[in-house]
This record gives structure tokens, sequence and C-alpha cells, in this order.
């Protein structure tokens, strides 16, 4: 049984399961976000009160939580037989002509999981009441953490990141769940660059409005 | 022309090795890579020293025993083709060349550029055949194939299981070699009736004798001397999927 469950195939079915789930949440997360650009601090806040409250988004919440970790853990252990699979590397270094963000998923992933942390502090841990702050007032909290230089300069760097990482996830996604197809798969690869430059721009819009703007 | 050589040198699966240099200097461009090394083993010969060790047979592209690692390239920089078919003419004046092996974890160096390469083999044996009696040959139109499928399977039954794939590849994986493998039987009607048994078997093989897993990196189908697709990739993930 464990065989099967961590073959080579169904760790990779696992991986893209995952991150196709989070792939969904994220678009969710930004049009919510989008309403830290009015001035009334009602709408976000009701919309955060709504994501914690209403226990449809809870069982939601936990299956989110899930597909996270299990998406870490599984690219991690991974990407550690991966190295262990090629112990010794090439001194004239690899020239294959590959999509090039395919291969530092490990590093962008990481980097987009560093931020992961940090906003987790921010907001996801004051709600559990884990960390002091007004659960009740994520609308003040993302505003004065925006406020911050540096705030921003993480921010923005980890959507960059986060842009490269998703450039290369829907397409690995379909190829590696078996739905390969002559004239759709293009299309998808066209979808997943559209989606890793939309999505994080998105997010960056907000950033930078609510940082220089405001 | 005149090259400069780094070759990979290594006395046996478990000495060090290092990179020794070779100046060459009468290179004509009409010589293949092989007889560049020949030429090469030639002087070590005469000069007493011990020649340089590289899997070859058929040199014309099909036995897929003459895998090096070139310039960052398995089988060198020119696509779709083997060592062997690799010409000097592609070379410049003065260039230096790394010779590398194959490098992964399951491919272990035997002696200088040669790899152990058997673990292709267990996967082979694993599942990579069909169960039939041999006698006299049946009759080929007895069991109808669509054109397209046969095409099919056929490219991808020319895979020569060179293991290019397997040294391209930034994990090390053998998915593509064993995708193409599955594929070959898995278009065809002989090769459903044992389909569920190859699969399972052939990659519980493979993950057993340690290759990496894919990330769809692409890097094998970029470097593949017989082009085989990552599409049979997929192909083998869903042949997997229906297996369980
Ligand atoms: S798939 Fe291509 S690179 Fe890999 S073993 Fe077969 S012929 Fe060689
Ligand atoms: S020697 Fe046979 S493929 Fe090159």
């Amino acid at each position: 049984m464990n065989k099967i469950l961590f073959s080579s195939i169904s760790k990779k079915f696992v991986m893209a399961t995952a991150g196709l789930f989070l792939l969904l949440f994220l678009p969710v997360h930004l049009l919510i976000n989008f309403m830290l650009l009015k001035s009334d601090p009602e709408p976000f806040n009701k919309a955060a009160h709504f994501m914690a409250t209403f226990p449809l988004v809870k069982v939601f919440e936990i299956v989110l939580i899930g597909a996270i970790m299990i998406h870490i853990t599984w690219g991690i252990m991974l990407q550690i037989q991966n190295w262990l699979a090629r112990p010794v590397g090439y001194v004239s270094g690899s020239k294959a002509d590959t999509s090039f963000f395919s291969r530092f998923m490990i590093w962008t992933g990481s980097s987009v999981l560093i931020f992961l942390v940090l906003h987790f502090f921010n907001f996801y841990f004051v709600k559990l009441g884990l960390v002091p702050g007004d659960a009740e007032d994520f609308y003040s909290i993302a505003h004065n953490l925006f406020k911050l230089p540096m705030y921003n300069y993480i921010y923005l760097t980890c959507f960059t990141l986060l842009g490269f990482h998703l450039y290369h996830a829907l397409g690995s996604a379909f190829q590696t769940l078996g739905l390969n197809h002559r004239i759709w798969t293009p299309v998808v690869k066209v979808i997943s660059i559209i989606y890793a430059i939309l999505l994080p721009a998105g997010f960056a819009f907000i950033s930078i409005s609510l940082w220089l703007f405001r | 022309m005149k090259l400069t050589l780094k070759i990979w040198r290594q006395k046996n699966a478990k000495s060090k090795g290092n990179f020794e240099t070779y100046q060459m200097d009468n290179v004509s461009p009409e010589m293949a890579f092989l007889e560049m090394l020949d030429a090469l083993n030639k002087r070590l010969v005469e000069e007493d020293k011990d020649p340089v060790a590289f899997d070859h047979d058929c040199r014309e592209g099909i036995c897929g025993s003459c895998g090096m690692y070139i310039n960052g390239h398995p089988h060198g920089p020119i696509p779709a083709i083997t060592t062997c078919h690799l010409s000097m003419r592609f070379f410049k004046e003065g260039q230096t060349v790394w010779i590398e092996p194959w490098r992964a974890k399951p491919f272990p160096v035997i002696k200088d550029l040669i790899v152990d390469r058997t673990a292709f083999d267990k996967i082979q044996i694993a599942g990579g055949f069909i169960s039939v009696n041999t006698g006299a040959a049946p009759e080929a139109n007895n069991i109808l194939i669509r054109k397209k499928d046969s095409d099919n399977a056929f490219d991808s039954a020319i895979c020569i299981g060179c293991g290019a794939c397997v040294a391209a590849c930034k994990n090390a994986s053998a998915m593509l070699f064993v995708s193409a493998k599955i594929s070959q039987f898995a278009l065809l009607p002989q090769g459903k009736v044992e389909a569920i048994d190859r699969v399972r078997a052939m990659v519980a093989k493979m993950d057993e004798v340690g290759f990496g897993n894919c990330s769809n990196t692409g890097a094998c189908e970029a470097e593949c001397p017989k082009q085989i697709k990552l599409t049979n990739i997929s192909r083998m993930n869903r042949e997997y999927f229906k297996a369980y």
C-alpha cells in the first residue's frame, strides 16, 4: 500500500492536485483584497469576518490549510529524492532547452513559504488568537503594514517569485494528471502564463496603491 | 582543427576520478566524435597510457550505448542525434570540449565514461514485454490496428534506451524512458492485455532503483536523440491511474 501511495507518480499526483486547489483559492483572496482599496473599512472587515465564521468556509479553510501543508511536505519530499538521485553533478552544467522557471520551483516555492509564515503571523494567527491583535479589524492591520516600505519590498518580491512559480504550475499539473491534449495543452499553457502574470499583478497593484498613493 | 579535451577519467567504480586535459592537434571536421576519441586512444596506447574507456557498438544511432555528456548536453550540442552521429564539424577551432559520463545514482560509473545502465534493464525485465508463446510468426493482418495508433506506438518504440533523458534531467528521472516503453505497448491491442501489471511493475522498479521524480521541465524531451515526446509521460501517468 505504501508503495502505491508513495510511488513517484502518486506523489506527483498529490502534488499537482493540492497545487491546483491552491490555484483556485488565490483569486478568491485577491477579490477580497481589492476591498482594501476602499476608504471604508466596513466591506473588507465584513468579508474577512464572513471568511472567518461561515461554517462552509471553515470546512474550506481546513481543506486549504491541508492542501498547503501537503503541497509543501510532498514538494520537499520529492525534491530531496531528486537531489539524492544525482549525487554528482556536471562540470559543464546543463544547457538543455527547458522551460526556464520549471528549474527553480523549489526556490520560488520556498520564498512563497517564507512569505506565508509572515502572513500567518500578521493575520491568520491573530484570527486564531495566537498572536495579539484585533481580529475584527484586518483592514487596519493591512493598511498599517502597507505603510511600511520594508513590508512592501518583501511583499512585491514574494509575489514576483510567486508569479515565477505559477508560470510553470498549471501546465505542469495538467501534464502530471495525464490531461494531455493536442489542442488543449497549448491553451492551458497560455492560461497558465496569463494567470501567472495577472494574479501577482493584482496583489502588487493593491500593495503599491496603499503604499504610495494613500 | 585544434581542440582541448577535458575528459573524466576514473579507474573503476570505487576510485574517485578527475578530469584530464588532452590537446588534439589534427582533428578533421569530417571525423565523427567517436573517431576523434579513437584517435586520442590510439595516441594514448602508443604513449603506453591507459586509453579512455567509452561505450559504443553500432555507431549508427540505434544501439544507444554511446552515451556521454558533452559540453552541457547528453550526446553533444546537436539535437536529435547520438554521440556516434555527432560530427566534428560542429566544433570550432580552439574549442574546449568537456566530456563527462552520465550522472545519476542508478547509473554508477564503471570506468571513465562508461556507466552501468543495468537499472534500465531491471525496469524492462519488470514488465517491458508481452507474454506470448513464440513460434511461427503470426499473420500480421489478423489484428487490425488503427494507423494513428501504430504510428504513435512506433514513435515511442524507437527509444534506444540510451539514458540521455536521465542524464539531462535535473532530477535524474527516468520517466521519459519508462513512459516510452510503457506507451509502445499501451497503444497496441497486444499490449493492453497486461497493461495493468506492466505499469505497476515498471513504475515500482523505476522507483526502487532510485531514479528521481519528473518535474516537467522538459530537458529529457529536448535532449532525447530519438525525440521521444513528453506526452508519453502523461500517458504513463494515465495508465498508472487506471491501474489503481
Ligand atoms: S527516451 Fe530518448 S533519451 Fe531516454 S533512453 Fe529513450 S532514446 Fe534515450
Ligand atoms: S554507438 Fe550505437 S547508438 Fe551510438
